[in-house]
């Protein structure tokens, strides 16, 4: 393990992301990438009798679905990873407590999937853990409980509202495997331009994927072009229109090889769904469903993974605070 | 394009790159929904009056009426379908305001009857109720002062 | 079927078109500046208590009839109405009594179907 420059550090004996899965919720089943998930659910309760049951219900299937497909027995993992967006992180600690895996509960906001693999693989490359799980979910019922109004208020969403995804995406981080490889981590940095707006989400984020995108490029040297696809969480439609705007004016072209899984997981004229996806889930299952595919099977060699997070509550919102954002980057390689 | 590095540049820049509200077309859907409540609320009105009800009353029993079809609505889960159409059409009038209250009831019944449901039925109608009703009572003290 | 032939249509195309425009107002409101639902009504019941306690609103009342009424404004000036009127016949006391008195109707019926509709109904995700 290396420091790269300022933020980045790069692995010697690269930690193998073995296997992912990934549950999502009714409407995300019938957008452009149902048919990578492992499960598409009927209705958000799934069985349960409140959204905050039915997340945590969704974030247990999704690792115990990947625990089974990695073939790794529960005991040989040895550290948890996971965290998402209810208040104090309910839906990880209450849908991951029966399952007997020393536990870490991460909040990056909807960083937390890329937040999860930095440390994940960090345990594993300084030989503290062999195995390690990295989880995160999000549900829109419940985030929409908790961040605006009840769902059956009658209010209009402006044209730059994001949807939140609700579903799981969880992947095992093992020291042995051979690839895909997470060969480089560049935790970010909190930025604040100011942007005050909840409803434009993907503004406020973009200005700290381009600082890690920018850091990134800065501390390994390599160019955008390096990377066969380069994928942020959940800008969305504006946000990711900013982010290449903004990057070419720094001098990084970034506009052939660069996709948002906000923009990705929905059809935007069909569902509705404004400036795209948003929330922990939604690059959770667009990675885990999505992109592992394509890095499996040798479709992509090189993708650069920035998850982006809204450092914000409803009551920061309330009380007028801009919204801090934040975005870590991982780089995962055959 | 320039780099940009002050907020007040990025908060310009992002103010031009998001989509504007299509206004004219919601405004036209406000207008027609609210004024087709509005006279869902003459019709009753009228037809309290018909039946030998005096004014105030027949007011009442607007309100009653309206609220009860919003309440209806909400519960059945069409109400929101409406609001998203229609915006302030069926936000403004009394049925928005039984909405507002209607919905975290049902939303925040998982909380339980009392500090669920009973707490947090409030939570967007109360300042409507907090503002008007303490308007009104400088209201009347202002008019007590001067008569 | 009295009542139908009793419709006074020019009233009710009145009603509907100041009705309409209140709307309009709030509509602005929604999309041309960010305030949320809940500051939009106080702002309209809160007008309408203050143009109420003026007696402008009750010209625009005796005008478009329900037009006027329905709409939150009309909450308002309904709570200042019965306000002002209560102080007429119990002088202080009434300016504490008249604004929910007159409005206790619509008060009572939100909260009471609020209640009976978190018995009976379950929350459902928007469609769209």
């Amino acid at each position: 393990m290396k420091r790269l420059g300022k933020q980045t550090i790069s692995f010697d004996s690269p930690p193998t992301i073995v296997e992912t899965a990934s549950i999502v919720g009714p409407k995300e089943g019938q957008g452009p990438l149902a048919k990578y998930f492992d499960q598409c659910l009927e209705d958000e309760f799934w069985g349960e009798k409140t959204w905050e049951k039915a997340e945590s219900k969704i974030i247990k299937e999704t690792v115990n679905t990947v625990i089974h497909k990695s073939g790794i027995p529960m005991e040989q993992i040895d550290y948890c990873f996971a965290g998402d967006l209810l208040n104090q992180c309910i839906s990880s600690s209450f849908g991951l407590r029966e399952l007997n895996i020393p536990f870490f509960g991460v909040f990056g906001a909807c960083s937390t999937f890329v937040e999860s693999l930095c440390l994940g693989s960090v345990f594993i490359e300084g030989h503290g853990a062999t195995n390690t799980l990295c989880a995160t979910s999000s549900h829109f019922c419940s985030a929409e409980k908790q961040f605006r109004f009840p769902l059956e208020l009658g209010n209009q969403r402006p044209p730059s509202a994001q949807w939140t995804v609700t579903g799981s995406g969880a992947a095992i981080l093992s020291a042995n495997g051979n690839g895909p490889y997470i060969t480089t981590i560049t935790p970010g940095k909190i930025i604040d331009m100011g942007i005050k707006d909840a409803n434009n989400m993907g503004a406020a984020m973009a200005p700290s994927a381009l600082d890690s995108l920018i850091v990134h490029f800065n501390d390994t040297g390599r160019k955008p072009s390096y990377y066969d696809v380069i994928v942020t969480g959940d800008l969305g439609y504006i946000g990711k229109e900013i982010l290449t705007e903004l990057s070419e004016s720094k001098g990084f072209q970034i506009q052939n090889n660069y996709e948002d899984c906000g923009v990705l997981i929905f059809n935007k004229e069909e569902q509705d769904t404004h400036s795209g996806g948003s929330g922990c889930a939604c690059i959770g299952t667009t990675f885990s469903g999505y992109f592992f595919k394509q890095l499996r099977e040798k479709k992509i060699n090189k993708i650069l993974l920035i998850a982006t997070g809204a450092l914000m509550n409803s009551m920061s919102s309330q009380q007028g605070e801009s919204i801090p954002g934040i975005a870590h980057a991982i780089s995962i390689e055959n | 394009m320039k780099p940009l590095e002050t907020k007040q540049e990025y908060s310009n820049y992002v103010d031009k790159k998001s989509p504007n509200s299509p206004i004219l077309k919601n405004c036209f859907n406000a207008f027609w929904v609210g004024g087709l409540i509005c006279s869902i609320g003459q019709i009753i009105m009228d037809f309290c009056i018909y039946q030998g009800m005096d004014k105030t009353a027949s007011s009442t029993v607007v309100s009653i009426v309206l609220i009860a079809i919003s309440a209806l609505l909400t519960s059945l889960n069409i109400f929101n379908k409406i609001g998203k159409f229609a915006g302030a059409g069926s936000l403004i009038p009394i049925t928005g305001f039984a909405n507002s209250i209607v919905s975290p009831a049902i939303e925040y019944k998982s909380e339980g009857y009392v500090m669920g449901v009973g707490g947090k039925m409030f939570t967007v109608a109360g300042p409507v109720l907090v503002f008007g009703i303490s308007a009104s009572v400088i209201i009347g003290i202002i008019a007590l002062l001067f008569t | 079927m009295d009542f139908l032939q009793s419709i006074d249509w020019m009233q009710l195309l009145k009603c509907f078109v100041v009705g309409g425009l209140i709307c309009i107002v709030g509509q602005i409101l929604i999309d041309k500046t960010k305030l949320t639902p809940a500051r939009i009504l106080v702002i309209f019941v809160t007008t309408g208590a203050i143009l109420g306690g003026l007696g402008i609103y009750q010209y625009l009342i005796d005008f478009a009839g329900a037009g006027a009424t329905v709409p939150l404004t009309g909450f308002g000036a309904n709570l200042a109405k019965g306000a002002i009127q209560e102080v007429q016949t119990s002088g202080l006391l009434g300016a504490f009594i008249g604004g929910v008195k007159a409005s206790a109707g619509g008060i009572a019926t939100a909260v009471f179907f609020g209640y009976i509709a978190s018995l009976i109904a379950k929350p459902k995700i928007k469609k769209q």
